[in-house]
């Protein structure tokens, strides 16, 4: 058993609430923090502590902390992103379903550290039921002394209010998220100024992931240093993972992340294996918009040493045989999968979700779609796959926010690792709409060694 | 007439408070759902109107956000909406069949609402239940792991509520 440092209460009955979660030790890092550490200092335990942002990017977080400006006389606001909605991705999902007040406690002790007053939880839209859930651990935190004016008596004061989105995966990105939070179309904004500089209602902001904030509470309780111990290299800590796809056991893991992939596949503790006794075709290790993997480069690297589950292992050999962490969605396909057909639903997935306000992306993603539907039906021309390479190309680097770079880093590699999958649907039309391509040479490499 | 009662105006009270003086603009999303619960289940423009007026801001400023949220409706919808998630980590687990089955059995395709104004069926992008698949959303909750079987019962359930509630 790895270490558990978020999820270790998860199955405690009745860890929902105040009580029970208290009881368990909550609450024991907002004393700390408040009662014997200085805002600043908790800042640098953070730091030390080398969490990285789990929202995606991977950006230390103690440094996004340390960047806020402190103006005289400016608020300024902690807002939690928990608009999660990266295909694969439902970690934050489950933090805030079963352990709410994991995440009240980080936001306290963070607000106190960023000197926030009034903290933001930008939920999306879709998670109608959670709203309830977190605004009753609000209330139980306010009643029991640890939010409102102040807190223990420190003169520390701090509210938490809970805003739901309405459906848009741009609002995940930080200044989509906060132009929403204002009331506006979540078109990003034009950086610099940084939210740390301008955020909110021009005042300096920082925007975390859920799952960044609650790992502030195991930093706080047993240092950052201690924290920093688990793991390898820049991979601190412990991370969430959302397996999903062709698995036996789907769910939210949390890892040290010194595990190989091979081990969180196929262990029992994990993955548990491919479902129905198939083989493992390919992976998208990190949400939707990394880079897609044959089974030969996502158990091992491109050097043919053992791939781990942390940001440096999965990303090993760049774009041209790697991938990356990012949010920790793991969406696995097996022998049966059509990477075509699910490239194509990603295309769908980043057409639908462009905001609209840079022409390569809104064109772009267009463009990309109509190509795939049309090699998926059988009707492509092998000229379409390099054109496909070419806009993709044309997208990335060139847009306001990343949305242009997620969509077209699925494309890229996808075509880069699989492309004769593609041209197969090219040259055998008929054929292709009645079976999948199958596995060609991208074999489990265990298999192939065996 | 379009106008909230007392006790959903203390909400909307509620609500502007917790944005800074003269941010009401704010508050605007969460108020966009609260009219959409109450007024029927989607946005008229005359419901656009009066959240705009409530917020003090100009119609237009509601319009441009109404349209760019994909849970805002624009026109009317079924009673229920079954919104089904179709990208990839669904697709991959047959969430396309699911879609087939909802259409053959209630004879709606996708964006189409039934004749006796029951039930709406969407395709839905990505709702974050990838692990639970196939899924769709069906009012404030999630209906997950679905089969024929499971939508067979959750169509016999939303027709005796409807039946209950008439």
């Amino acid at each position: 058993m790895g270490v558990k440092l978020l999820l270790e209460k998860a199955h405690v009955e009745g860890i929902r609430t105040y009580e029970v979660y208290r009881r368990e030790g909550g609450y024991r890092a907002v004393e700390k923090a408040l009662k014997t550490m200085g805002p600043d200092a908790v800042v640098e335990e953070v730091k030390k502590s080398g969490l990285r942002g789990r929202g995606g990017a991977g950006f230390p977080a103690g440094m996004k902390w340390s960047f806020i400006a402190k103006p005289e006389g400016v608020p300024r606001h902690l807002v939690c992103n928990a608009d999660e909605s990266e295909p694969g991705t439902f970690k934050d999902r489950y933090l805030m379903e079963f352990l709410p007040h994991l995440l009240i406690e980080g936001l306290i002790v963070s607000s106190f550290a960023l000197g926030s007053n009034a903290t933001y939880i930008y939920i999306r839209g879709e998670y109608a039921w959670i709203p309830d859930i977190l605004e009753q651990a609000i209330a139980e935190a306010k009643a029991n002394g640890w939010l409102g004016k102040n807190i223990l008596g420190t003169g520390f004061d701090l509210e938490i209010y809970v805003q739901r989105g309405a459906g848009a995966y741009i609002c995940g990105e930080e200044t989509a998220l906060i132009e929403s939070l204002e009331g506006k179309r979540g078109n990003p904004r034009i950086k610099p100024p940084f939210p740390a500089i301008k955020g909110v209602w021009e005042r300096p902001t920082v925007v975390n992931n859920v799952e960044t904030l609650a790992a502030v509470v195991p930093i706080i309780n047993m240092g950052g240093d201690e924290y920093a111990k688990i793991g390898v290299g820049k991979s601190t800590g412990t991370k969430l993972i959302s397996a999903c796809g062709n698995i036996n056991k789907p769910g939210v893991y949390e890892i040290d992340m010194t595990i190989s992939v091979e081990e969180f596949i196929y262990s029992d503790e994990y993955c548990g294996g491919i479902a129905n006794g198939k083989r493992l075709k390919a992976c998208i290790p990190g949400g939707s918009s990394v880079p897609i993997l044959p089974a030969n480069l996502l158990l091992k690297t491109a050097k043919g040493e053992t791939r781990y589950m942390n940001y440096e292992s999965l990303s090993d050999g760049g774009f041209a045989t790697g991938s990356m962490m990012g949010s920790g969605g793991f969406i696995v396909l097996d022998e049966d999968q059509s990477v075509v057909r699910n490239t194509y639903t990603l295309a769908r997935f980043y057409r639908h979700e462009s905001c609209g306000q840079c022409s390569p992306c809104r064109e772009g993603t267009g463009w990309m779609e109509k190509l795939l539907k049309r090699l998926l039906e059988g009707k492509g021309k092998i000229t379409d796959i390099d054109l496909l390479w070419d806009i993709q190309r044309k997208i990335e680097g060139n847009t306001i926010c990343p949305l242009g770079d997620a969509a077209a880093w699925p494309i890229a590699a996808a075509i880069r690792h699989f492309r004769d999958e593609f041209e197969w649907y090219v040259t055998n039309p008929e054929e292709s709409q009645r079976r999948n391509y199958g596995l060609a040479h991208y074999a489990d490499p265990r298999e192939v060694v065996a | 007439m379009i106008r909230f009662s007392d006790d959903k105006m203390a909400k909307v009270q509620e609500i502007i408070a917790r944005y800074p003086e003269g941010k009401q603009k704010s508050a605007l999303l969460p108020l966009l759902h609260l009219a959409q619960e109450t007024f029927g289940g989607w946005l008229d423009v005359p419901v656009m109107d009066y959240v705009a007026e409530l917020l003090q801001i100009d119609p237009i400023e509601v319009y441009e956000v109404a349209t760019f949220y994909s849970m805002y409706n624009l026109k009317p919808v079924g009673k229920y909406m079954f919104e089904v998630c179709h990208t990839g980590p669904c697709m991959i687990s047959g969430a396309d069949n699911i879609v087939a089955y909802i259409t053959e059995k209630l004879g709606i395709k996708p964006g189409e609402t039934t004749a006796d104004g029951l039930f709406t069926l969407k395709t839905a992008e990505c709702l974050g239940a990838c692990g639970y698949a196939p899924m769709m959303q069906l009012g404030k909750h999630y209906r997950e792991h679905l089969t024929k079987e499971k939508v067979d019962a959750i169509i016999d359930e939303c027709r005796r509520n409807a039946a209950a509630n008439n």
